[in-house]
C-alpha cells in the first residue's frame, strides 16, 4: 500500500523556479533617493511602451535636512542638482539613447506630494529649454469611489 | 569496493531542508526588491520660447477657454466661480462638447458622428465653447499651489477627455487609456477616439504671489 500524504520532493524545484523568476525580473535600485518621496495618487495613469526612453528626476524635501536644508531639492542620478544644471543632465541622458529615439526622451518627474508648484515649474521651464518636452508625472493608482 | 558499498546504508544527502533554504532566499528577494513603477500622467510641455520673438498673439474667443485657477491655498476658481474638484470632470466634458456655434462643416459632421450619450451633453450655451476643435482648457497655478492639488485637477481634466474618447469608440475609459498603440488595430481605435477633439490643455506659467 502506498504511503499516505503528498510527496514534497518537487517542492524545492518549484520554490527555486519562483526564486529565479524574481531574481531575473527585478532590477536592483541603482541609486539612493536623497529626497522624500510620497508619490501623489491619480486615476488617469498611462504606461509607456518603451522604458528605456524614461529618465527620472526626483523632487522633494531632502531626507538629510541637516546637510541640505528643508527647501525642496531636485535629484538627478545620484546627486542633488541645481535647476540650472538640468539642461546639461538632460543632454547627457539623451546622448545615451540611440540616435533615432533621442527626440522621444521622456522625463518622469517623481515629485513629493508636499512640494509646491514653484520648484516644479522651475524644473519644467528648464526641461522646455532643454527641449525634453515629454513629461510623465509619476503617480500611483487611486481607488475611485463611485 | 563495490562489494563494500552494498552493505552500507544509502549515502544520499538529505534534501529535506532544501525547500526551507530556497524559501528563505525567495522571501529575502521578495522583501528587498521594489518593483519600479513607470506609471504616470503624460504631459507635453510647450516648446521653448525665444526671448527675441514675442509670443504669437493668438486671438481666441474667451468663451473657448475654460479657465481653472488654483491659488496658494489650493482653492479653485473655475470659470470665475469658487469651486472644488467635485464634478470638475463633468464640467470640463460639458464645456468641450458644448457645440455653441459650430462654424465649419467638420464640426457639424463631428457632432453627427457622436454617440447619443455624448450628443446629450451638447447644451449649446452661448457662453461656452463653440466646438471641440476650438476648446482649450487652461490650468493656471500659483507658485505656492501644492503639487498634489495641481495633479488632481490635471488628472480630472485628462479624465474628461479620456471619457469622451472612450465613449466614442465604445470602450471603458480604463481600456482606452490602456491602449498602447502597439498594433494597427489599437492605433486606429486611438485615432477614432481623438479625431476632431484635440486634447488642448494649457498649463499657464504660475504667478509669483504668495509662493516660494
Amino acid at each position: 500500500m502506498a504511503e499516505p500524504g503528498i510527496s514534497t520532493a518537487s517542492l524545492p524545484d518549484i520554490v527555486f523556479m519562483l526564486l529565479f523568476f524574481f531574481m531575473v525580473t527585478t532590477v536592483l535600485r541603482e541609486q539612493d533617493i536623497l529626497v522624500e518621496q510620497k508619490i501623489p495618487a491619480a486615476t488617469q495613469l498611462q504606461k509607456l511602451q518603451k522604458k528605456t526612453l524614461i529618465s527620472y528626476i526626483f523632487i522633494g524635501k531632502p531626507k538629510n535636512t541637516a546637510l541640505y536644508g528643508v527647501e525642496p531639492r531636485v535629484q538627478a542620478n545620484d546627486a542633488l542638482i541645481q535647476p540650472a544644471d538640468i539642461r546639461q543632465w538632460v543632454n547627457q541622458e539623451r546622448d545615451m539613447l540611440p540616435e533615432a529615439d533621442r527626440g522621444l526622451i521622456t522625463i518622469s518627474i517623481k515629485a513629493d506630494r508636499d512640494v509646491k508648484m514653484g520648484p516644479i515649474s522651475d524644473v519644467q521651464f528648464e526641461l522646455r529649454e532643454a527641449d525634453a518636452r515629454r513629461v510623465l508625472y509619476a503617480s500611483i493608482g487611486k481607488v475611485v469611489k463611485d | 569496493m563495490g562489494a563494500r558499498k552494498k552493505n552500507r546504508p544509502s549515502q544520499e544527502v538529505n534534501a529535506g531542508s532544501m525547500a526551507d533554504i530556497a524559501f528563505l532566499l525567495l522571501i529575502f528577494f521578495l522583501v528587498t526588491t521594489t518593483i519600479a513603477s513607470d506609471k504616470g500622467i503624460l504631459n507635453i510641455l510647450p516648446p521653448k520660447q525665444d526671448p527675441n520673438v514675442p509670443p504669437p498673439d493668438i486671438k481666441v474667443n474667451e468663451r473657448n477657454i475654460f479657465t481653472i485657477l488654483i491659488n496658494a491655498n489650493d482653492q479653485l476658481l473655475v470659470e470665475g466661480e469658487y469651486s472644488d474638484t467635485e464634478g470638475l470632470d463633468m464640467k470640463v466634458k460639458e464645456f468641450i462638447l458644448n457645440f455653441g456655434n459650430p462654424t465649419d462643416e467638420e464640426a457639424v459632421q463631428l457632432f453627427n458622428g457622436l454617440p447619443p450619450s455624448l450628443k446629450a451633453l451638447a447644451r449649446r450655451l452661448p457662453e461656452s465653447s463653440d466646438d471641440p476643435g476650438e476648446a482649450v482648457v487652461s490650468i493656471k497655478t500659483n507658485r505656492g499651489t501644492s503639487y498634489a492639488t495641481y495633479l488632481e485637477v490635471f488628472d480630472l481634466v485628462k479624465k474628461a477627455y479620456f471619457d469622451i474618447y472612450a465613449e466614442r469608440v465604445n470602450l471603458d475609459t480604463d481600456e482606452y487609456r490602456g491602449l498602447t498603440g502597439k498594433d494597427d488595430a489599437e492605433v486606429s481605435l486611438q485615432d477614432r477616439g481623438k479625431e476632431g477633439i484635440p486634447m488642448a490643455i494649457s498649463i499657464a506659467e504660475p504667478d509669483k504671489l504668495g509662493g516660494n
